[in-house]
C-alpha cells in the first residue's frame, strides 16, 4: 500500500515554470527602445529622461513578466535585483562620463612640459605654463598631513578599541564624531584665526595642519572598524603566551590589520588631495615654485583648477588648464586607491598551503 | 620543571555575575587533571583564573587564592604576563596567528617575549614541533602560512606554539572538541607525553576521553541556570568513574541527568 504511494507520483513540487536564462536581456533591451520610442513621440530632448523611463518600464516589466510566468516570489526576487542593476547604472553612468569629459578635454594641454613646469610669469588668459608648483605643494601639504594625522589617529584609535574603557574612551568618540562633521572652510578659518593672533602670512604647512584636522577622524574610524575586525581569540593566544599588551598589539593586532589601516589611510589621503577651501585661505596660491611648505604662499591642484577657472575671463587656454590640472588629480587619487589595494592584498593574512 | 596548583576559596565574577563559587582544589605536579560538568558550569571560567586571563574579560574579577607551588597567583605585586610565561594555555578552537608562517606561530612566544638566542630558535622550533606530534607532516613546509593547515594540524600547532616557551602548567580547554578521532587521538597521546614533562589541566565533555587521559577528575556543577558553579568533588579518574562519593557525579557520568 505504501509501495502505491511512492509509485504514485505526481508533478514535481520542487519544480516549478521559469523564465529563459536571456529573459533579464531582453526586458532590457525592451524597455530602453520603448523608453527611447516615448521620448521621440513626447519630444523629450534630454537622454536622462529616457534613461529613467527605460529604467522604470525595466523594472515594472520585470515583475509583471515575471509574476505572470514564475509567480510572485519569485517575480519579487527579480524585482529586487532589477532595482540594484539600475541603481549601479545610475551610480556608474555618471561617473563614466565624469571620467570621460574630465580625460577629453584634460589631454589636450597635458603633456611634459606642463607637468614639469610652473605658471611663472604666463599670465592667466595666453596659453603655456604647468602645474609643476601646483603638484608641488600639494605633495608637500599632503604628506605633512599625513605625517600628522596618520599616527595621532591610528593611535586614537588603538587606544579606543584596545585600552579605551569608560568615560574619557567616550569622550574621546564623541569628539572624532563632531571631528568628522567638520565643514572643510571651518577647519581652514580655525587656523586662519590663530595664524592672525600670531600676525603669520600664509603658508604651506598652516594648510596642512587643516588639512591633519580633516583627516584624523577619517583615518580613527576606518582603523577603529580594522582593529575591531581582529578576532579575540588571537589576542589572547598571544597573551596567554606571556606576550605583555603593548607586544601584542603591536606584534599581533597590527600585522593582521595592516592591510586594512592602510587602505583606510590611503582613502583619506585621497579625500583631503581634493580640498580647495582651506588651502585657498592658508596656502593662498602662487604662480611662482616654493618648494618651502613652512614659508611663503604655495600652490596645491585644487586650488590652481579653481584659480585658472575663476581668474581666466573665459580665456580658453585656462579652461584648458584646468581641465589638464583635474585629470591630473583625478590620476593622482587613482593611483593612491590602486596603491591601497595593491598593500591590501599584499599584506592580507595569508591562506592556502 | 612542572609546578604544584592549590587553589582554595576561588570566586570568579563576570561584571556582577558570579561565575563560580569557592572552588578549592589540589592539582599534583606531572599529572593530568581533567574538568568535566555541564554546559555553563564554569569550567573554561576556573581554567582562565588559573593564568590570570580571565582577567582579560572586560568585567572579569577573581576573589581567593592562587598557590603556584607557594606562590599566590594573585598575590600583591604578581605581574600576569610573568604568570602566563609560566602556565601556559590551549583554547577550543585553534587560533594560529594568521600573519605567520608555520615557524613563525611556534617561534612566536620566544619571538615576542623578546628572550631568545637567534641560533637556538630553529632547535626549539623543531623540538616543539616533535613534542606536539607534527613536524613529520610540516617539516617541508615551515614557511607557508599555519592557516593552511587542517583544524587537527593547527591544534596540534598551537599545542606546539605553547609548549616552545617551556611552561610549568598547560592549560587546556576542549582542545579535541573540533577534531576527528585520528587527530583526537594523535592529541590524547601527545597528552600522555606532556605530562612527564608538565602539569596539565585539561576540559573536556567527553568522558571517555576524561577516562583515558586523566589521572584525577574534577567535576564541577551548578545548582541552576543563573547560579554559580560550583566544584562537587575532585578524585581519582578512577573512582570518580566506578564509585563516585557524589550521587549528582554518578548522575552526569552515567547520563542520567535532567
Ligand atoms: N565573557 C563573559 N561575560 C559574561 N559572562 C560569561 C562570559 N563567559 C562566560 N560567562 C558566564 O559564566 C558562566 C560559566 O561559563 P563558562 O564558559 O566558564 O562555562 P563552561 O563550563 O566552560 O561551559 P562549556 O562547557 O559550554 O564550555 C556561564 O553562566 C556564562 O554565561
Ligand atoms: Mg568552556
Amino acid at each position: 500500500m505504501s509501495n502505491a504511494v511512492i509509485t504514485d507520483k505526481g508533478p514535481s513540487t520542487l519544480r516549478g515554470a521559469s523564465l529563459p536564462k536571456w529573459s533579464p536581456y531582453a526586458i532590457a533591451a525592451g524597455s530602453v527602445a520603448l523608453g527611447l520610442g516615448i521620448s521621440a513621440a513626447a519630444g523629450l530632448s534630454s537622454s536622462i529622461q529616457w534613461a529613467l523611463i527605460a529604467g522604470l518600464l525595466f523594472v515594472l516589466g520585470t515583475y509583471v513578466i515575471a509574476a505572470r510566468v514564475e509567480g510572485r516570489r519569485q517575480a519579487k526576487d527579480r524585482v529586487a535585483t532589477a532595482l540594484v542593476w539600475v541603481a549601479f547604472l545610475l551610480a556608474v553612468v555618471p561617473l563614466v562620463s565624469l571620467v570621460w569629459s574630465t580625460i577629453s578635454r584634460g589631454v589636450k594641454v597635458l603633456d611634459f612640459y606642463f607637468l614639469t613646469h610652473s605658471m611663472g610669469l604666463v599670465a592667466d588668459s595666453e596659453p603655456g605654463g604647468g602645474i609643476y608648483h601646483a603638484i608641488l605643494g600639494s605633495l608637500e601639504q599632503v604628506a605633512l598631513a599625513t605625517v600628522i594625522a596618520a599616527p595621532i589617529g591610528v593611535l586614537t584609535a588603538i587606544y579606543l578599541v584596545e585600552y579605551g574603557r569608560g568615560k574619557l574612551a567616550k569622550a574621546v568618540t564623541f569628539f572624532v564624531d563632531v571631528m568628522t562633521g567638520i565643514p572643510s572652510i571651518v577647519a581652514g578659518l580655525f587656523i586662519l584665526s590663530i595664524m592672525l593672533m600670531f600676525d603669520m602670512q600664509p603658508f604651506g604647512f598652516a594648510g596642512s595642519l587643516a588639512l591633519a584636522i580633516l583627516m584624523m577622524p577619517v583615518v580613527v574610524r576606518s582603523t577603529e572598524e580594522m582593529l575591531k575586525l581582529v578576532p579575540n581569540e588571537l589576542r589572547e593566544a598571544s597573551l596567554a603566551l606571556g606576550v605583555p599588551k603593548w607586544r601584542t598589539i603591536l606584534k599581533v593586532v597590527l600585522p593582521t590589520s595592516l592591510g586594512g589601516i592602510t587602505t583606510g589611510i590611503m582613502l583619506a589621503i585621497a579625500r583631503i588631495a581634493g580640498e580647495t577651501a582651506p588651502v585657498l585661505l592658508l596656502v593662498w596660491g602662487n604662480s611662482l615654485i616654493n618648494a618651502n611648505p613652512f614659508e611663503g604662499a604655495q600652490q596645491s591642484l585644487p586650488l590652481y583648477i579653481y584659480q585658472q577657472y575663476a581668474n581666466s575671463a573665459g580665456a580658453g587656454a585656462a579652461y584648458d588648464r584646468a581641465w589638464a590640472a583635474s585629470l591630473t588629480l583625478i590620476a593622482f587619487v587613482m593611483i593612491l586607491n590602486l596603491v591601497a589595494r595593491g598593500i591590501a592584498r599584499w599584506k592580507a593574512p595569508k591562506t592556502g598551503r | 620543571m612542572a609546578k604544584r596548583i592549590d587553589v582554595s576559596g576561588l570566586t570568579a565574577y563576570y561584571g556582577s555575575h558570579k561565575a563560580i563559587e569557592d572552588i578549592s582544589m589540589t592539582v599534583e605536579p606531572r599529572s593530568v587533571t581533567a574538568f568535566i560538568g555541564p554546559s555553563g558550569c564554569g569550567k573554561s571560567t576556573f581554567l582562565r583564573t588559573l593564568n590570570r586571563m580571565h582577567e582579560v574579560t572586560s568585567g572579569g574579577r577573581v576573589e581567593g587564592k592562587v598557590l603556584l607551588d607557594d606562590e599566590d597567583l594573585y598575590g600583591q605585586g604578581i605581574d600576569p604576563v610573568s604568570v602566563r610565561r609560566e602556565v601556559g594555555m590551549v583554547f577550543q578552537r585553534p587560533n594560529p596567528f594568521p600573519t605567520m608562517s608555520i615557524f613563525d606561530n611556534v617561534a612566536a612566544g620566544l619571538r615576542l617575549n623578546g628572550s631568545y638566542k637567534k641560533s637556538e630558535l630553529s632547535d626549539v622550533v623543531e623540538k616543539s614541533l616533535k613534542g606536539a606530534n607534527l613536524w613529520n607532516e610540516v617539516k617541508d613546509r615551515l614557511n607557508k602560512p599555519g592557516s593552511g593547515l587542517s583544524g587537527g594540524q593547527q591544534q596540534r600547532l598551537c599545542i606546539a606554539r605553547a609548549i616552545a616557551v617551556e611552561p610549568k602548567v598547560l592549560l587546556m580547554d576542549e582542545p579535541c572538541s573540533a577534531l576527528d578521532p585520528i587527530s583526537t587521538l594523535a592529541i590524547e597521546d601527545l597528552i600522555g607525553e606532556l605530562k612527564e614533562r608538565f602539569t596539565i589541566v585539561i576540559v573536556t565533555h567527553n568522558m571517555q576521553q576524561a577516562a583515558r587521559v586523566s589521572d584525577r577528575t574534577a567535576f564541577f556543577n551548578l545548582a541552576a541556570v543563573g547560579q554559580p558553579g560550583k566544584l562537587i568533588e575532585i578524585d581519582e579518574t578512577e573512582r570518580i568513574f566506578s564509585n563516585p562519593s557524589v550521587q549528582a557525579t554518578e548522575d552526569y557520568i552515567s547520563g542520567r541527568f535532567g
